[in-house]
């Protein structure tokens, strides 16, 4: 076997050669490269599709929380508000009441206090009459002691007549 | 006696520590010549045997106890094909009387025809069956492969989810950067190429197999390709650059021509010896290896090759495993060569 026949090509090999090649170069490219590349080209396309509409939706989602939180501002300016308001009609309510209440009460405690003069009055002039007819009785009672003698009698008089006179 | 029983002690043992490796060695053919008693054995025939092309398959077995696959031989003779099968032979004892033919094949494997005609020999030989295996491998790897690609659109499955990634390297790391905007042109032939080389390289890994891509017939036809590809898809800057070489003084020019026509040659010429001395130099190692234990056996006896063979078995698969490596490697530079030899017949200068 001599060295030389590594570096000799055969003919019969050669043909086999590009028989074999050419044909699995027309076959791969049919059955293989095509689909699998266009497959990778498709799903190439469908990941960028994706991702673009992917950051679409988070810049939409930004702007909808962006109003959200414009929302949320209002409802919070609104909220105090309204509690303001609240606070204040509270406030007025009660001073409004405690304003009729102590009308009330004064207007109450006047006419407490006219009774209690109106009473009082009708109680000083009864305690009046009964003291006029009490010191009539005693008046008599004294009167009719006192006057037993001519003496006393005459003491009265005098004391009476100096009392006057003066 | 003895030193047979003993080889096939060893070839049992290789066959149970090895999964790769070219190992099924055959002894030189039972010729005196290279081997003697007192001789140290000379592993070269059987090397050759194993790294060149057949008309059988050879297994295991020498002479008439061979066991081969027959393969068909097909001659083409003065007009006529003459097709019969390779075992047909009977070990070379019989001779194929076809009309006014006769063939006959020495113990070699060669075949002549006895009246000295001659002939083209179109047989299907060890390496055109290891091709078309590779070819039925690659129909099949990437037909399922294709048809899935076809049907899902999601995510790749199964086998194509380990050949997208390689389709992928090919098409975005070498073809894309060397050749440029019109690589969809040439990304079937290229893709083709990659595969075709890478899926034969490696079924020369297996053992018993052949050596495809380590045969120079099929690297220069790959290589042939490649010349023919790059040269019709040259442009004008790319003949320019040939027949009218750019700021080269007029007295150059009968030089630098000749020159650059040459090395529109030469650039495929490498390609193809690059291919066929790598896968060729990688089994002659690997075959080397072995035959160290046969060497030992003949020249120092029996204890010599049982100590040396673990030694000489874990070079061996230290060896596959750069085999392997060299496999991809090599698919690899033959496609980035080729890319860029098209990419520059192509580029535009303006």
């Amino acid at each position: 076997m001599d060295s030389m026949q590594l570096v000799t090509p055969a003919i019969g090999l050669m043909f086999w050669t590009v028989v074999i090649f050419v044909l699995l170069l027309i076959l791969l490219k049919k059955f293989a490269w095509k689909p699998i590349l266009k497959a990778v080209d498709d799903r190439n396309n469908s990941i960028n599709d994706a991702l673009s509409s992917a950051e679409k939706a988070r810049s939409e989602m930004e702007q909808l929380s962006a109003d959200n939180d414009k929302i949320l501002n209002e409802a919070r300016i609104q909220r105090d508000s309204i509690i303001k308001e609240a606070r204040d009609i509270k406030n007025k309510t009660i001073a409004d009441a405690k304003n009729k209440a102590s009308i009330e009460a004064e207007k109450i405690i006047s006419s407490a206090k006219e009774q209690i003069k109106n009473e009082k009055m009708k109680a000083m002039t009864e305690l009046k009459n009964e003291i006029a007819d009490i010191s009539i009785q005693m008046a008599e009672k004294i009167i009719k002691t006192e006057l037993k003698d001519a003496k006393s009698q005459k003491k009265l008089i005098e004391e009476d007549l100096k009392k006057q006179m003066n | 006696m003895i030193s047979s029983s003993f080889k096939k002690s060893i070839f049992t043992l290789l066959l149970l520590n090895l999964s790769l490796g070219n190992f099924f060695a055959t002894e030189s053919d039972n010729n005196t010549s290279y081997k003697s008693e007192n001789e140290v054995y000379n592993p070269v025939p059987s090397i050759m045997h194993h790294i060149s092309d057949a008309h059988e398959w050879h297994l295991w077995g020498e002479g008439d106890k061979s066991f081969s696959i027959p393969l068909p031989i097909i001659l083409y003779t003065e007009g006529n094909f003459d097709i019969f099968m390779s075992s047909d032979f009977n070990h070379g004892h019989a001779k194929i009387i076809k009309d006014n033919r006769t063939y006959s094949v020495d113990h070699h494997g060669h075949i002549s025809e006895d009246s000295g005609l001659s002939f083209i020999d179109f047989s299907i030989t060890k390496n055109v069956a290891s091709m078309l295996i590779g070819l039925l491998v690659l129909l099949l790897i990437f037909g399922i492969s294709g048809l899935k690609a076809k049907n899902n659109k999601g995510a790749p499955s199964g086998v194509l989810s380990f050949l997208e990634p390689l389709i992928l390297f090919v098409r975005d790391d070498i073809v894309k950067p060397n050749i440029g905007k019109n690589y969809n042109k040439y990304l079937p032939y290229l893709l083709t190429l990659f595969f075709f080389i890478l899926v034969n390289n490696l079924l020369g890994l297996l053992p018993g197999s052949a050596n495809v891509t380590g045969n120079i017939a099929i690297t220069l036809v790959l290589s042939f390709i490649t010349l023919l590809v790059t040269n019709f898809s040259g442009n004008k800057s790319y003949w320019g650059h040939i027949f009218n070489p750019p700021g080269v003084p007029l007295l150059l020019m009968p030089i630098m021509i000749p020159i650059e026509i040459v090395g529109i040659f030469t650039k495929p010429f490498a390609l193809m010896i690059r291919l066929f001395a790598n896968i060729s130099a990688g089994h002659i190692i690997i075959l080397s290896l072995i035959s160290l234990i046969f060497m030992a056996q003949s020249g120092l006896g029996n204890l010599a090759a049982w100590s040396l063979s673990p030694v000489a078995v874990v070079f061996v698969l230290f060896m596959d495993l750069i085999e392997v490596l060299v496999a991809f490697l090599q698919a690899y530079i033959f496609t980035l060569l080729t890319s860029l030899f098209i990419g520059l017949a192509t580029v535009d200068h303006h």
